[in-house]
């Protein structure tokens, strides 16, 4: 015995890449479920590290609510281009065209929650048995107990009362017909370890993630980012200002914090001296208390 | 840095809730707007200062019951190590959520009620973390400030401890008086219990040494997958991928494949864009071997010169963890690092009373209960005694008619 230990970096690393080649070894068709975030991204590395020189044994699959920024289109374009992997695209408008969500109305109109409905007609379409996803554990209070393999009914839900028990790294993705698994391999990882190891990887990250200037409107209390998508009346009144996003997801439910953080170096320092955590800048989060647990339990990513 | 994960056995009467807040508002790793959530709940303490533990508490049904009933993990950070806590239910109805936070946990903080000293739990909670070979122990004297900061009460206590932790086996024990409501000891020392000289909580966690073995005599790699591209620049490469459980591995190493019993010596060792001398323990990584012999996920490579035992016949600790109990005549599954093939416990040789440590002969295996087995698997498994080699004597038992994770196996000997 010694007093040997890996760096904090290089043990959530070689975890998650484990639990990646779990998936590889344990699913019939596993997919990799990328937003376009920081996480998902870092997902994409790690699965680079995990299977490389051979190709990923899965494919990526981005569910569009067609509100996104374009500096998210833009860059995973880029990126699949690059990596040479398959990307499967679900779209929300194609699930408002066939009925089977209805677009919001009002103000805070966004189809956020719209995209559980074609997420989880994709995911059947495809027949994945197994879907990756870049949530941690440290996001939310209800995240904070939910498994590595997240086992999923065949309408897509989450029962936090009947989660199997993960022990050691024994991964059980046993599943029956028609129900899935949700798999999260950055559990375990900080939103300041995925800041850091982007920075020590040197990954590529959309641009919204760095300070730049835009023309936003305030909205209970939060920046959001002026475009056509929002629902705007008379009383919102656009200002230009100095911005960036922590989360990168719909355009009408993504807050901006007002920063000049230009560098990664930056956004280290301001997130490790920062007082408010992530998903405190999602709207979609602040309806009620429990407003994660629900949506987790209705299919959510 | 490095990571250290730990699990708080206690209840909530014990304030364990309340001291995983303590440490976390305490450590300044509470965020504002949780922060502001925390202070607009109604939930507080009788003299009107917030419940701390309310952080702890994630699913609705906990809120509205009050009480933890699953494993939560929360992360915080110092300059000095990042923490993993696992917060599991100290509930004896809750023994296999217990068992599940503690199977990671490389140091348990038990906790114990300064007014009612060493109690059935407190034996209960001490068995469990023997059993799951957690290295390190601290045991928490909680609510000191309901006994006047008095010293011979402390000392009464860990006196009392020391019998039990002989009895269950427990090494590596660090006792500190705290009051986690009133924040005592656990972050900051305390004035009021200046006759202890040893550090806070905290500051122990922080320096607490963990042992790692990276003996090559048990290098274990488990493996998951096979790395074939199979194009043209490409055509002959074929990698193991896997993650060394223990140990490690250098280039030149001979080792054997398991259960076949193949041997070659390792010819590289790759990781991404990087070729590696050697792998440590907990490293992923892809090998390569200097021979062409049939290897496929489920096989495990280990150094000749250690190799683990290999049985289709183990005798083993159990812990059942499903509402249906256990079923003697039925085909089980067992998964057992990345191999799940079938099996069946052939026998229970006795359950053990985790209260009082008396050995039970009833064999009627139920939820929540622990006990030693012996277990028939289809074919052999390359394992290593739980006790010596955590990583590669774990395993779980799935029902296949469920395919629910229905008990935790530790693994003991061979059966000849």
């Amino acid at each position: 015995m010694s007093k040997y230990r890996l760096d904090y970096l290089d043990e959530l690393e070689a975890e998650a890449i484990y639990i990646l080649r779990e998936v590889a070894g344990q699913f019939e068709k596993p997919a990799l479920l990328f937003s376009g975030g920081k996480d998902s991204i870092t997902l994409v590395h790690l699965a680079l590290k995990a299977f490389r020189p051979g190709k990923f044994p899965f494919p990526l699959v981005h569910i569009d609510t067609g509100h996104n920024f374009e500096e998210t289109i833009t860059y995973r374009d880029d990126m699949i281009a690059r990596i040479g992997e398959k990307l499967i695209v679900g779209h929300v408008q194609d699930s408002i065209d066939e009925g089977k969500v209805i677009e919001q109305k009002g103000k805070n109109a966004s189809r956020n929650a719209l995209q559980t409905v074609t997420l989880l007609d994709t995911i059947a379409k495809h027949q994945f048995d197994a879907c990756i996803g870049g949530a941690r554990r440290d996001e939310e209070k209800a995240r904070a107990k939910e498994r590595i393999f997240s086992v999923r009914d065949e309408f897509g839900q989450w029962d936090p009362k009947r989660q199997r028990p993960e022990l050691w790294n024994i991964y059980n993705g046993k599943i029956h017909k028609g129900e899935n698994v949700r798999v999260f391999p950055i559990s375990n990882w900080t939103e300041l370890d995925v800041w850091n190891y982007i920075r020590r990887e040197n990954i590529a990250l959309p641009t919204i993630y760095f300070a730049h200037q835009r023309d936003c409107i305030t909205r209970n209390g939060q920046l959001m980012a002026a475009s056509p998508f929002l629902n705007m009346d008379a009383d919102d009144k656009i200002e230009n200002k100095n911005v960036r996003f922590r989360t990168v997801g719909d355009m009408t439910c993504t807050a901006a914090v007002e920063s000049y953080a230009f560098e990664i170096d930056d956004i280290i320092d301001e997130i490790a001296s920062s007082k408010i955590s992530e998903r405190g800048a999602r709207m979609d989060d602040k309806v009620s208390e429990a407003a994660m647990e629900e949506r987790k339990k209705g299919g959510y990513f | 840095m490095d990571i250290l994960k730990f699990i708080t056995a206690g209840s909530v009467d014990d304030g364990k809730s309340t001291l995983i807040g303590r440490l976390l508002y305490d450590s300044e790793a509470i965020l504002v707007d949780q922060l502001e959530a925390l202070h607009a709940s109604n939930r507080k303490n009788d003299d009107g200062s917030i419940d701390l533990a309310i952080l702890t508490d994630g699913l609705k049904a906990e809120r509205e019951q009050g009480i933890t009933i699953d494993v939560a993990y929360k992360y915080f950070e110092t300059d000095k190590r990042k923490f993993i806590i696992a917060d599991a239910p100290g509930h004896i109805q809750y023994t296999r959520n217990m068992v599940t936070g503690a199977s990671n946990a490389g140091l348990a903080i038990i906790l114990i009620d300064a007014r009612k000293g060493v109690i059935e739990q407190t034996t209960r909670h001490s068995f469990l973390v023997s059993l799951l070979q957690i290295q390190q122990v601290v045991v928490a004297v909680n609510k000191m400030d309901m006994v006047d900061y008095n010293e011979d009460v402390f000392n009464k206590i860990v006196a009392d401890y020391k019998v039990l932790a002989g009895k269950v086996g427990l090494k590596n024990i660090t006792y500190i008086p705290v009051s986690a409501l009133k924040g005592d000891n656990i972050v900051y020392p305390s004035a009021k219990i200046s006759w202890y000289t040893g550090d806070s909580l905290l500051t122990h966690l922080e320096n607490v040494e963990l042992e790692i073995d990276d003996a090559s005599a048990h290098a274990r790699l488990p493996v998951q997958w096979v790395v074939r591209p199979q194009t043209d620049e490409l055509h002959d490469y074929r990698g193991y991928a896997g993650r060394v459980s223990s140990g490690s591995f250098k280039v030149n190493d001979k080792v054997t494949v398991l259960p076949s019993g193949f041997s070659s010596t390792i010819s590289k060792i790759e990781f991404y864009d990087k070729e590696l001398k050697e792998a440590l323990a907990g490293k992923s990584v892809t090998v390569h071997l200097a021979d062409n012999i049939d290897i496929s996920r489920g096989d495990i490579i280990v150094n000749s010169a250690g190799q683990p035992q290999l049985s289709n016949l183990i005798e083993a600790d159990l812990c059942w963890m499903d509402t249906r109990p256990l079923d003697t005549t039925l085909t089980y599954l067992v998964q057992h690092n990345t191999k799940t093939i079938r099996c069946k416990i052939s026998e229970v040789l006795y359950k053990v009373n985790i209260n009082t440590l008396e050995k039970d002969y009833d064999e009627d295996f139920k939820l929540n209960d622990i006990g030693r087995i012996v277990i028939k698997t289809a074919e052999p498994l390359a394992f290593d005694p739980y006790q010596i080699n955590k990583a590669n004597g774990g395993a779980i038992i799935i029902d296949s008619r469920t395919n629910v994770t229905v008990g935790a196996l530790m693994l003991r000997q061979a059966v000849d």
